[in-house]
Parts: C-alpha cells; structure tokens; sequence
C-alpha cells in the first residue's frame, strides 16, 4: 500500500477509536505493559552489551567470538538444536500419524505419554538419565555392572532433549493430520494409489509445512533450554545456554552474561522469523468446523505392527522415566539402598515447603492474567484494526523466540533500580511468567477465534454492545476452550520453567524448580525427585481445578442471565 | 428513517498481496427513503455486501459519507447506530439460549428486566417461535434458527434493518416461505430496509426498489418491474431474468418509435429514454417469455424462421433454443400441455410483440 494511502487508512482507524474510549485504552495500556515488559529489558541486555565500559565497545564480542571455549559451546548448542529437532519432530510424527491414521488399541494411553513430557520440569528427563545411566545408575551400574559410563556430555543430553521436547511436535503434527481429514487420502485411494504412494504422494507432502514448522519450534526450544544441558552438559560439553548463566552468577559479569545472551539470541529470532513469516505461510491446512473422520486404513498390517511397536517401546520410555522419578523419591538412597522411605518428602517439606507456596503464589498469579491478557490481545490483532496491530502482533509473541537466560538477564538490567525496582520482588517473576508465556495463549486464542463466524461479534456490536461488552459476554465464553488451554499452559510452565526465573529468584521469592536443580547439583537426587513427584501432582490437580472452575463460572453464567 | 449514501467508496488492501489493491465499492450515491425495502442486487464481489457492511458500521468508507435520518455516521462505531442486521450465517450466539439471544439487543439498552420479558415473548409469538424459549440455537432447524436471527433484529426497533443474504442457507421451498415472512413483516412494521441478495427472484419478490450492482458501482436503480422492462445496459438485461439481444441498425427515431433493421427485417420499437439516431447500430431486448412460434408451414411468409436445435420440457413451460443463422435464440413458451410441443429438429418461424421489446444503443 502506498504510504498517503497507509496514512488515510491510519486516520480513519483513529476515528473510530475516538467513539470507544474504553478500546482506545486497552489497546494504549497493552502497548505501554509490552514496551515496559518485552521490549525495554531486550533493549537493556543489548545496550549493556555494547557498554561494557561506559563507553560504545564491541569489546565483549571480539572476545567472547574469539574464544575457543564459547565457539565451542556456540557450536554444541547449534548441534543439539538442530539434532533434538530432527529426532523429536520424528518421534513426534511417528505418534501423530499413528494415533490419527490406524485403529492400533491403547491409543488413549499413548497419546497420554506423548504429552506428559510437557507437564514436567524440563529437566526430569535428565534427572531420570542420571539416575538410570548414571555412574550410579540402575541399568548401567546395577544390571550391566559398568563402572564407568560417558552419559555426561553429548549422547545423555540428546537423549534428554528429544524426550523433553517431542511432544510439541507430537501436538502441532497431530493437529494437522487431524484437521486433514481422510478426504484427500480417500481421493487418492479412490484414483488408483497404493497406500504407500497416498502417504509418499499426499499425506507427507502435505504434512510438510506442519513438520518444517515443528523442526524450528524445536530448534528454538532446545537451544533455549538450560536445565538439561545444565544436568547434562558437563563441562566437557559446554552449551550456550548454561555459558550465559554461569557468566552472570559465578563470575557476576552481567555485560559479559549480556553479551553472550545476544549471541544466543541471534539464532533464536532468525529461526522465529523463518518460521513465523515464511513457513507458517504455507499451511495447506483450512478450518472448515466441519469434523471430518479420519481414515482409519492407511497402512498395511505389518506397518501397523511396527508403527504401534515403536509408539510403545517409545511411551514406555517415558513412563520408565515417570517411574523412575516416583521409585526415587520414595528410596532411601538411590542406587545404593532402594527401601522405601518418606525420608525425602520430610526433607522437602521441612527445606522446601516456603517454596511450594511461592510457587504456587507465582502461578496462580500470573496465569489467569496471562490468559486473559492473551486472549484480549488475540481479539484485538484478530478482530479489531487499528494502528500498530501488526506491531502489537509481533512484539506480544516475540518472546517465544527469545530464550529464558536472555529474558532473565533482560529483566535484571531493566528492573534493578528506581523507579522499576522490582528485583527481589514476586512481582518481577510474576511480570516474568506473565509476558513469556502469553504467545500460547495467544496463539489458541487466535486458533479459537478462527473457529468462531466473526459474524457472531458483529451481531453481537450490531445490537448495540460495544467491544469490551461484546469480548465479555460473546467472545470469552465461546473462547473457554482455547482460554482453558491457554491458562494451564501458562500455569505448567509457571511451575516447571527455570531458565529465566532462575535469575530472579531470591531469598523471598524461591521456586521449586530451582529448588530441584539446587538439590540435582548438590547430589541429593531422592529430595530433586521428590520434589518433582510434588510438582507434578500439583500441576495435575491444577489443571483438574481449572477444569472444575471454567466450567462451573460459564455453565452458571449460561443459566444466569436469563431466567 | 432514510438512508443516504453519498459517494461512498471503499478500498482494500488486498489480503494476499498487501501492496495491491481492490475497489469494492467505488462511488457509490442512493437514498433509501422512510420506510421502504430496497434490494442491493448483483454477482458475488459486486461489492453489495461491503455497501451494507458501511451502513451498519462494520467498514468505514474510504470516503465519502452515510446519513442515517439525516445524521452523518460514517465515523460511528457499529454498536451506537441502532442498525439491525441479519446475518447470512444467523450468526446466533450458540451458548445463549433462543430467548437471551432475542434479549440480548434489549439488555445492551438497559431496558428493564421485565419489560424484556415481555417484549421477548411477544416478539416470539410474532415469528411464532412461542414455547421454543429455552431451547438452545443447536435445537433449532434452519428455519427456526431464521426466525431467531430476525426476531433478535426487529425487537430493538431498529432505524434501520440490514439483511445480508439471509435466506441463502435454506432450501428452496423454505426460502420462498420466509420471503413472504420477511416482506410481510416489513411491511408490518414500516422499518427502512436493505436487502443484500445474489438471487433475482428474492429481489423481485421483496423490493419497493432494486439497486443492481456490478464492479462496485451501481448499473441501474428502479422498480422491479422497471429493471425487468427497460434495463439500462447489457449487464443488467443479462443478469435479470433471461434474455435475447437482436442485433441491429437504427432506420429512423420517429418520437415514441424507433425503426430498426434487424437482418434485413423491419421492425417498430419503443424509443429508449435517450432517443437513437439513424445509421447507428443497437441492440434489441427480447425476453424469451414474449417469443411466439408457429411451425414454418403455417406461417411461409414469417419474418423470422429458424430451427429447433433442443427443446428442454420443465413441465409448466418448455424451452425452445432455436438456431437463427449464427445466432441461438432462446424461447419458452408456457403450458405446453395446452400449445403441444415442437420436435427438435423442426423449422419454425418466430415472432414477438415489438411492444414488448427494449432498446439499447450499441452492438453486441
């Protein structure tokens, strides 16, 4: 468009804000709470790294860049990316196409055990490598008797990466192969194809977008992660990620932390641009509303065997890994006496219990804010037009793509002094949780509102509600689904995230996660899992509340307002 | 109240190509008067539904200006022009029962909570929905949930109602049904009415008033019978019922008459409004309805002879495509149980009562 027309369409825009004054300031407020949040703290982490001494210095970067040491882990992180996004975009469309495209039995179980990786902390699946392979571990050191075991450094951290994140893949996969339908795989069927060319010829090529799709969400994901290759990592295999804490809290060198933070950064967003403005583009993927059935006869009996063979040796990984979490929290000492105990969970609750309720604090704040406020925002950048919305858009998702370190670092060096003194506080790690996780809000709200006829709003303003009357009473209740999944996502992840509020902690305001990590370092791996036995309870109790809770609030608001 | 709009255009940017453009509607001046119903008619992409998406709110014209009553609401927000709009989809609310969704216009007024009831159910015995209160949207059939999506707009006594292709997902028998609802019903009431619709029957049936649209702009204005009778152009002749076009050349304008040679045929017409001069060529307007046959044998001396190529039997008419030199023309003819029917094949001879005919200027 050209820039006098832009420019008309702008004043217009403005026009019809000026009769709904309550949009209007929505709109402004959630601009100020992004630019003070999301952008201002990314602005001090770049700052900060060009003034190392007060001066502009490209200094930190000449060194860091020259460094053997950090070219290497620069170099591991890469490799780890881009290898956990291959092998977990494999597993996760092996389970996706086999849960959608064959009658195998146990499917609800095993679509079960491709999501509940993502109800944990990140760093579970290392927990339970360590305690199975581990120097002490029960496979290695009790069944194989070996004495000496290589699982610190790259092979254990792989491992550890593709379990903790192939379920997003699973879950974007899965989506697609739903909303495909049986119809073209039927037509090609129909025309004459064997089932191997209507998978080759149609069902893949078609899957393609959704898998290039995944493959960079889990690139972006694995070479944000810290607490894996933290675990894991060793110093043998250094990893990015964990260079940029250790430069922050064991050498208290935060323009250094910051710089390395950029170079982290760097490939995080050029992935997050890729994905978002070329590959997401390319979705062949319409939504109808209309379910259509999925064909249930897409493979050969023998493929069948062997696809459902492999869902299971891989879920049962995972539960041995659950299992595993669960047997050591209850054993005296791992590996060496495993009679039962409460030994460990007396040990959390007497060291841990004020950080059990912290963290409870912390999530039950900031996920309902997170999911109304990304739900207000997928209305507006979806449904409303005004000026900034593709900006507004861009900046309240931003934050996926930048990793937890480089937020933590951002939010110390944006909030450590007054009038923004919030370092110490809960409401810096509220703030923190808030603004990472609302582009998953967003997104299924966004996803949600695809579904709903705009026509239903319209009807809704034609009848004389204004916006926010018409987002309370018409959107949010059709929207409780997406909203539903947008609050337990952002309550799990408040619960189990670390790598960013692991700067911003403090002796206030602790996290279990920490905790957890804390314990995992100092040895005391039967308290680190009893920890996790707890948090992963209380996530599973909280989202049964959340259900209860949504359900009961808009069941008797249907009832409520009439009759 | 009447509706003006007064040079009313609205561009696009393209979704696919942002740095393009469309024209939807592209100056577009009418005035609906006090209470009246007038038909926004044409093809899909004529821009008819953009036009009334600008009187209810839901664009802002480029430029150019809407008057509801005489105000100026081109920069309103939808919510505070009081316009009614049924919706294509219904677009009911699907988690509030049919009686909040009848309610809901009347609860974002503020209007007391008895009052609502009252006026809840007497609007649904009007479109008799009466003992369907509870019932949530799902429950309904197709008419049913029609009727709701009317009742929801005229409870709020609106300045103006909008129907935006409302009878489009119903089928056949269903929609003929509730046309005569909808224009009883308006007529009833006395509200100012626009009624988007790609159907020309519906047009017919409801309008005081048909606009034909085309390509964003408006292709004639009138009385459904003027825009049958005397189209303006080609397109609105085409898309207006069926239609042959004679071509031919102007011999003389003779006041009220127009003598045209059609192929060496001399005939009498009507003059168009815009008188034709002599030596020019036009183009003759001839509805298949108006076309008479008589088998060649009986009548050697025609005007006009051709033959059957395909006959079409519809039960209360048949249809005739008679080749005619390089041209088809098109003719029904009614109640063939009483007039017979002519084999394909057959030589006929054709003629129409000049009287009937239109004339536009210009070849085919």
């Amino acid at each position: 468009m050209s820039l006098p027309r832009r420019f008309g369409q702008t004043v217009r825009e403005l026009r019809q804000l000026k009769g709904e004054p309550f949009l209007a300031a929505a709109i402004a407020g959630i601009f100020a709470l992004l630019c003070l949040f999301i952008l201002y703290p990314l602005a001090r982490v770049l700052t900060v790294s060009v003034f190392p001494d007060g001066a502009l210095s490209l200094r930190l970067y000449r060194e860091f860049l020259g460094s053997w040491f950090i070219r290497q882990a620069l170099w591991n992180s890469l490799l780890i990316g881009c290898l956990t996004a291959l092998g977990g975009t494999a597993v996760g469309f092996l389970f996706a196409f086999t849960l959608t495209r064959t009658d195998i039995p146990g499917k609800r179980i095993l679509a079960l055990a491709a999501i509940l990786p993502i109800i944990s902390p990140p760093f579970v699946s290392a927990l339970s490598i360590i305690l199975l392979f581990g120097n002490n571990g029960l496979i290695t050191r009790q069944l194989l008797g070996f004495q000496d075991v290589a699982l610190y450094g790259f092979r254990g951290l792989l491992v550890a990466q593709i379990f903790t994140f192939f379920p997003v893949a699973y879950l974007t996969l899965r989506g697609i192969l739903e909303s495909l339908g049986g119809t073209l795989e039927d037509a090609a069927t129909n025309l004459g194809a064997t089932r191997w060319k209507t998978f080759r010829r149609v069902t893949f090529p078609l899957c393609l977008p959704g898998i290039a799709s995944a493959l960079l969400v889990l690139f972006i994901e694995s070479i944000a992660d810290f607490g894996n290759p933290l675990i894991l990592g060793g110093s043998g295999f250094p990893i990015l990620s964990v260079q940029v804490y250790l430069q922050v809290t064991g050498m208290y060198d935060l323009p250094g932390g910051a710089a390395l933070a950029v170079i982290l950064l760097v490939p995080s967003v050029i992935t997050f641009l890729v994905q978002r403005y070329w590959v997401a583009r390319k979705r062949y993927v319409t939504v109808t509303g209309k379910p259509t059935r999925a064909v249930i006869r897409a493979v050969s009996p023998g493929m069948r065997r062997l696809l459902f063979g492999a869902c299971v040796a891989v879920a049962l990984f995972v539960l041995l890994f659950y299992a595993t979490i669960l047997v050591g929290a209850f054993s005296r000492a791992w590996g060496v006496d495993h009679r039962p105990t409460l030994r460990n969970f007396g040990y959390v609750f007497s060291v841990g219990a004020q950080a059990i309720v912290d963290t409870l604090i912390i999530a039950v704040t900031s996920s309902p804010l997170a999911g109304l406020l990304g739900m207000a925002i997928a209305f507006l950048v979806t449904r409303r037009r005004f000026p900034g919305r593709r900006v507004m858009e861009f900046v309240s998702i931003l934050n996926f793509a930048v990793p937890g370190t480089v937020i933590g670092i951002g939010y110390i060096l944006a909030f450590n002094q007054r009038p923004l003194l919030l370092t110490g506080t809960a409401v810096i790690l509220i703030a923190n949780f808030l603004f990472r996780y609302i582009p998953v809000g967003i997104q299924s709200g966004v996803a949600g509102l695809r579904q709903i006829d705009p026509a239903i709003e319209e009807a809704a303003t034609n009848l004389g509600a204004s916006t926010q009357t018409a987002f309370r009473r018409i959107t949010l209740p059709l929207l409780v689904p997406a909203f539903f999944s947008g609050l337990v996502f952002s309550f799990v992840r408040a619960m189990t995230a670390i790598s960013a509020a692991i700067f911003l902690v403090s002796a206030d305001w602790s996290l279990m996660t920490v905790q957890i990590l804390s314990q995992t370092e100092a040895g005391r791996l039967g308290a680190a899992a009893a920890f996790s036995v707890i948090l992963i309870l209380i996530i599973l109790l909280a989202i049964s509340v959340i259900r209860l809770i949504l359900g009961q609030l808009f069941e008797y608001h249907y009832e409520a307002t009439f009759g | 109240m009447s509706v003006v709009l007064e040079d009313v255009r609205k561009v696009f940017a393209d979704p696919e190509r942002p740095e393009r453009t469309v024209v939807a509607v592209d100056g577009v001046s009418l005035e609906i008067r006090e209470g009246e119903l007038v038909t926004f008619l044409g093809p899909s992409g004529c821009g008819k539904t953009t036009a009334l998406r600008v009187i209810a709110g839901f664009e802002t014209p480029t430029s150019g200006r809407v008057l509801i009553g005489g105000q100026d609401v081109s920069h309103l927000p939808p919510h505070t022009r009081n316009t009614a709009m049924v919706f294509q989809s219904y677009a009911i609310f699907p988690h509030l029962s049919v009686a909040e969704n009848v309610a809901f216009g009347l609860q974002m007024r503020s209007v007391p909570k008895r009052d609502i009831s009252t006026r809840v159910r007497d609007i649904l015995d009007l479109v008799e929905l009466s003992g369907l209160e509870h019932r949530a949207p799902e429950q309904l059939s197709g008419g049913q949930q029609q009727r709701v999506a009317l009742a929801r707009a005229i409870i709020t006594e609106p300045r103006v109602l909008l129907f935006d292709e409302p009878l489009s997902n119903l089928d056949a028998k269903l929609r003929e049904q509730m046309r005569g609802e909808v224009r009883s019903l308006q007529r009833r009431l006395g509200i100012t009415s626009v009624y988007v619709t790609h159907d020309q029957t519906e047009a017919m049936a409801l309008s005081d008033r048909i606009v034909v649209m085309q390509a964003g702009r408006v292709q004639q204005e009138g009385t459904p019978f003027e825009i049958y009778a005397r189209p303006a152009n080609r397109f609105v002749a085409d898309f207006i019922g069926r239609v042959n076009f004679l071509e031919g050349r102007v011999v003389a304008a003779e006041g009220k008459l127009t003598r045209l040679d059609v192929r060496g045929v001399s005939l009498e017409v009507p003059s168009p409004a815009a008188p034709l001069s002599p030596g020019h060529p036009a183009t003759l307007v001839v509805r298949p309805e108006t076309i008479h046959l008589a088998p060649t044998a009986a009548a050697e001396t025609a005007a006009f002879r051709g033959t059957i190529r395909r006959a079409v039997y519809l039960g209360s008419t048949i249809e005739y495509e008679i080749e005619w030199g390089k041209t088809t023309i098109l003719a029904v003819i009614g109640s063939p149980l009483e007039h017979g029917i002519l084999a394909e094949g057959a030589a006929v001879a054709f003629s129409f009562p000049p009287g009937t005919t239109h004339l536009l200027p210009g070849a085919v």
